[in-house]
């Protein structure tokens, strides 16, 4: 493998969605992937559906958290509102399907403005903490309005019928998800390379020296919040079919924690990452359910040769140790834990360090990401 | 008329009176450098003019308006750009990138706009880019055009932060502490660049400095602050040579 | 009155554990409420399936807990400070999540009830039965407070704690041994976790997810400026209190939202907390 220069002729080049026709092409082989995806694995269909409305929720958090620099805890909340909010307008208004979708859209924008206006004044670890205090308040309304979200009971929800047609089918939602996935990502990253995402990069970095360079903080603060929300709606409207059924405790902490070990998992501040973190999430859960049948009778077949008894002995704790509930979302923390100390720039990160390994072969140098130690440097005065 | 005035500027913090009165004019094409001993209030005036703080009592005008009430974000767009004296760059973003950031106060493209991309976004792009390029051009950042900000040298940073202050077209330059943390070599480029600045693209400069060779090379009127007040105003070598400002040099 | 004040006090001792920390380290520590439910655990373990005396018991908890958190700050902890709060966020909430999930496998996801020797006493006071459990916790609070207050301000590991935790760099020049004072702190803030959880068995029940307690104690931590020791326990006491009355006079559903509400009006218009100062970055 040889190092590949990008020539550059003109300024145009630098505003393409793709780095150069190569980069171009292995997404548009990827696209391709995708659409026969469903012949291949039918059985997965599904599951990758989840992937995509994931991707979805990645871009938004992606775009607070990772290009603005704006942590927030309450993102299950805001896919709460959109679920909830399509939901009632096709069943209980009876509206068109799309006009669900945009209301979804629209009335999540709007409360990621009413969230976003205080958290100008906040900074850090507030604004995570009082998005946190914002989800469980979100909560607690879900729960309580009955009227409008069934409460406790919960909801049932159909499956969509977009334009008069019924997308009943695995198959069909598949296709639907992806195409809003592709939608989210082609609006993204319009943003990101215009005068919008430059600012918002320019908060997460140095909010003071944006301010200098004349970037409204205010402005662009709120207008993150509101973009993230909305994504997070729209892929609300995709959840709420995804599940079929919505309960206030579906939209809980523990799956905004999800969200944003998407994006640090993934790697923060790409698109890319958004996506990684996304199908790992997604499938992780897919390949625990797979593990916890298999990794009993791997373990007894590594002990039977002790005997038959100790064979036994061994499948019968270990899948019992492997079905105890409450080792999922540990494991989701080990990861969480392990990727921070480990690898803090995520799938992504390491993606690359692979590929300049090899494109610099043998003059690669393991100094290039090295973390720099830095004493304790204060956050306190930002 | 002045390009600048700043009249009887006061600010307090708590008790603590660190500007006290200081009014001073920059004429238009000059380089206006603040001198001082440490902790004389020389950022703390540069903080009020760039309008990060809120002047306790005083007046700020600009170009015969008033700027002392507007927000900070608005400043830019007048013309006033500035640097800061640690460097507060972008630092995950490349050089390019946070050029095109000073380009952010001539912004006129939609959010609706942008979010499609629209044919008129991406020219207004390369209007950037190509006001962008005449920046690097001038002051001879292309090997560094694509290079992450955390990867370069503390020097190149200083000429990036400069050139990012000159996208945004100031017509007033505030530059904190220029020499700070550059080798000699280092500093002797910064004042041709300075001297450039004015002569070359006309803009005028405001200055806080400490390296009185960078200052008599390149300043045309020197005021010295200390304890927040103004004590001697004129040419380089008339202010290094005031009693005053040498009882506050050696503390006397 | 007395219950508002007892959980308050809760909200207060587990606010006390995110400034200790915070004000050292300045980490947050978003796996605070875990370590409390660790604790009552531990407590509870000894007590009923070993039949340690509660008192015994006690100790034994939050001296394990307190052990614990000594050596999570050594051995994780410490390798991020320096890092981007974010980092430091989203590492103690995956703590957190393996604290709960080792819990569940440990001890199971049942709800259990801790057996102390002031369980279902009450004595008339005025003419108010007053719950000793209820007694239990305020005098615990007080008791624990001034033992801290004498811990850092007359011996010298506490004088040495608060100089690293005000400058890292010239505490260190200064000879003291700042990485020992970090597990230090983090072993007393840990300890002060447990020790609100022991007290609070009783009066709640334990569970794997009665570190959810935490959430309400930032409500605590940042009313009384996330910075400031007394702020911290004034703080819980306020939240305790507001909990109290919204559920008496407000309609169902706003005493478990008060605090929340509480904290984000307080982030809103008083980001620095009533008792906390305001800082700016320098330029």
């Amino acid at each position: 493998m040889s190092v590949r220069f990008v020539f550059k002729t003109s300024y145009d080049q630098d505003l393409g969605i793709f780095r150069d026709d190569v980069q171009r092409n292995w997404y548009l082989a990827l696209l391709v992937g995708l659409l026969v995806l469903p012949l291949l694995i039918p059985a997965y269909v599904v599951d990758v559906s989840l992937v995509f409305i994931y991707g979805l929720c990645g871009l938004s958090l992606m775009v607070l958290a990772g290009y603005t620099g704006l942590v927030s805890l309450g993102h299950a909340a805001f896919l709460g509102i959109g679920a909830y909010t399509h939901v009632y307008v096709v069943h209980d208004l009876g509206l068109p399907w799309v006009v669900g979708v945009a209301l979804a859209c629209v009335v999540t924008a709007a409360v990621g403005v009413l969230v976003g206006l205080p958290a100008l004044r906040m900074t850090g670890v507030y604004l995570s903490i009082a998005t946190l205090a914002f989800a469980l308040i979100i909560q607690e309304a879900l729960t309580r309005w009955e009227r409008v979200t069934g409460g406790l009971k919960g909801k049932a929800v159909e499956k969509p019928v977009v334009f008069g047609v019924h997308l009943g089918g695995d198959t069909a939602f598949y296709f639907l998800c992806l195409a809003f996935l592709i939608a989210g990502l082609w609006l993204t990253g319009n943003l990101l390379r215009a005068p919008t995402g430059r600012a918002w990069v320019a908060i997460r970095d140095s909010e003071i020296a944006a301010q200098s360079m004349g970037v409204n903080l205010a402005v662009y603060k709120t207008s993150a919040f509101a973009y993230s929300a909305a994504l997070m709606g729209v892929a609300g409207a995709l959840f709420a079919h995804k599940i079929g059924f919505l309960a206030p405790d579906i939209f809980t902490v523990l799956l905004s924690i999800q969200f944003l070990l998407m994006v640090v998992v993934g790697g923060l501040g790409s698109l890319h990452g958004a996506l990684f973190g996304a199908v790992f999430v997604a499938l992780l859960p897919v390949a625990i359910s797979q593990a916890r049948d298999s990794i009993p009778v791997w373990l007894s077949a590594i002990a039977s040769p002790f005997g038959k008894e100790a064979g036994a002995a061994t499948f019968l704790a270990v899948d019992q140790f492997v079905k105890k509930p409450g080792l999922e979302p540990g494991l989701f923390g080990v990861i969480l834990v392990l990727f921070i100390l480990f690898e803090p720039l995520g799938i992504y990160g390491r993606w690359r360090k692979i590929q300049l390994y090899f494109s610099t072969f043998p003059l690669y140098k393991r100094a290039t990401f090295r973390r720099q130690k830095t004493y304790m440097r204060s956050e306190r005065l930002r | 008329m002045s390009l600048f005035a700043a009249d009887g500027l006061v600010m307090d913090f708590g008790g603590l009176r660190a500007v006290d009165g200081v009014s001073f004019q920059i004429e238009p094409g000059e380089v206006f450098t603040i001198i001082g001993p440490n902790g004389a209030g020389k950022t703390t005036i540069f903080n009020l003019v760039s309008r990060i703080y809120e002047p306790t009592a005083g007046r700020l005008i600009f170009d015969g308006e008033d700027i002392t009430r507007v927000p900070p974000h608005e400043v830019a767009r007048r013309g006033i750009a500035r640097t800061f004296q640690n460097i507060e760059l972008f630092e995950h973003a490349t050089v390019l990138q946070n050029l095109l950031l000073g380009r952010h106060a001539h912004k006129r493209s939609r959010f609706v706009e942008e979010l499609l991309f629209l044919p008129s976004v991406r020219a207004l792009e390369l209007e950037h880019r190509e006001a962008v390029e005449r920046v690097i051009d001038f002051l001879d950042l292309q090997p560094h055009r694509d290079n992450l900000v955390v990867n370069l040298a503390y020097g190149v940073r200083k000429v990036v932060e400069m050139a990012r202050a000159l996208c945004t077209r100031p017509r007033l330059l505030l530059l904190d502490e220029p020499s700070s943390g550059l080798s000699v070599e280092e500093t002797e480029d910064m004042a041709f660049w300075i001297q450039d600045i004015r002569t070359v693209l006309g803009v005028t400069v405001l200055m806080v400095e400490h390296d009185m060779s960078l200052v008599s090379s390149v300043s045309d009127r020197v005021l010295a602050v200390n304890y927040g007040r103004p004590i001697a105003l004129g040419t380089a070598r008339e202010v290094q040579e005031h009693p005053d400002v040498i009882k506050a040099y050696l503390g006397g | 009155m007395l219950n508002g004040l007892a959980v308050g006090c809760i909200y207060g001792l587990v606010a006390l554990g995110f400034v200790l920390i915070y004000k050292a380290t300045e980490l947050v520590n978003f796996a605070q409420g875990d370590l409390l439910m660790l604790g009552a655990f531990t407590c509870y373990m000894f007590v009923v399936w070993y039949g340690v005396g509660y008192w015994v018991a006690f100790a034994l908890a939050v001296a394990l807990v307190a052990l614990f958190g000594a050596v999570l700050d050594a051995t994780i902890l410490r390798r991020i400070i320096g890092q981007p709060q974010f980092s430091v966020v989203m590492l103690t909430i995956g703590l957190g999540a393996i604290f709960r999930s080792f819990a569940s496998i440990a001890w199971g996801s049942e709800i259990y009830t801790l057996p102390t020797p002031f369980s279902a006493r009450a004595t008339r006071l005025a003419g108010v039965a007053v719950s000793h459990e209820y007694v239990s916790i305020i005098i615990g609070t007080v008791v624990l407070c001034a033992v801290l207050y004498a811990f850092f301000t007359f011996t010298r590991i506490g004088l040495a704690m608060q100089a690293s935790s005000q400058n890292q760099l010239a505490a260190y020049y200064m000879g003291i041994p700042v990485k020992l004072m970090f597990s230090l702190i983090w072993a007393i803030s840990a300890g002060v976790a447990a020790i609100a959880g022991v007290l609070l068995a009783p009066v709640s029940l334990i569970d794997i997810n009665l570190g959810f307690i935490g959430l309400k104690a930032f409500a605590a931590a940042v009313l009384g400026g996330f910075g400031s020791i007394p702020g911290a326990l004034v703080g819980g006491i306020t939240i305790g209190l507001i909990e109290l009355f919204s559920g008496a006079y407000l309609p169902q559903g706003f005493k478990d939202v008060a605090a929340y509400v509480v904290l984000l009006v307080v982030l809103a218009v008083r980001p620095q907390g009533m008792f906390g100062a305001i800082t700016r970055k320098k330029v």
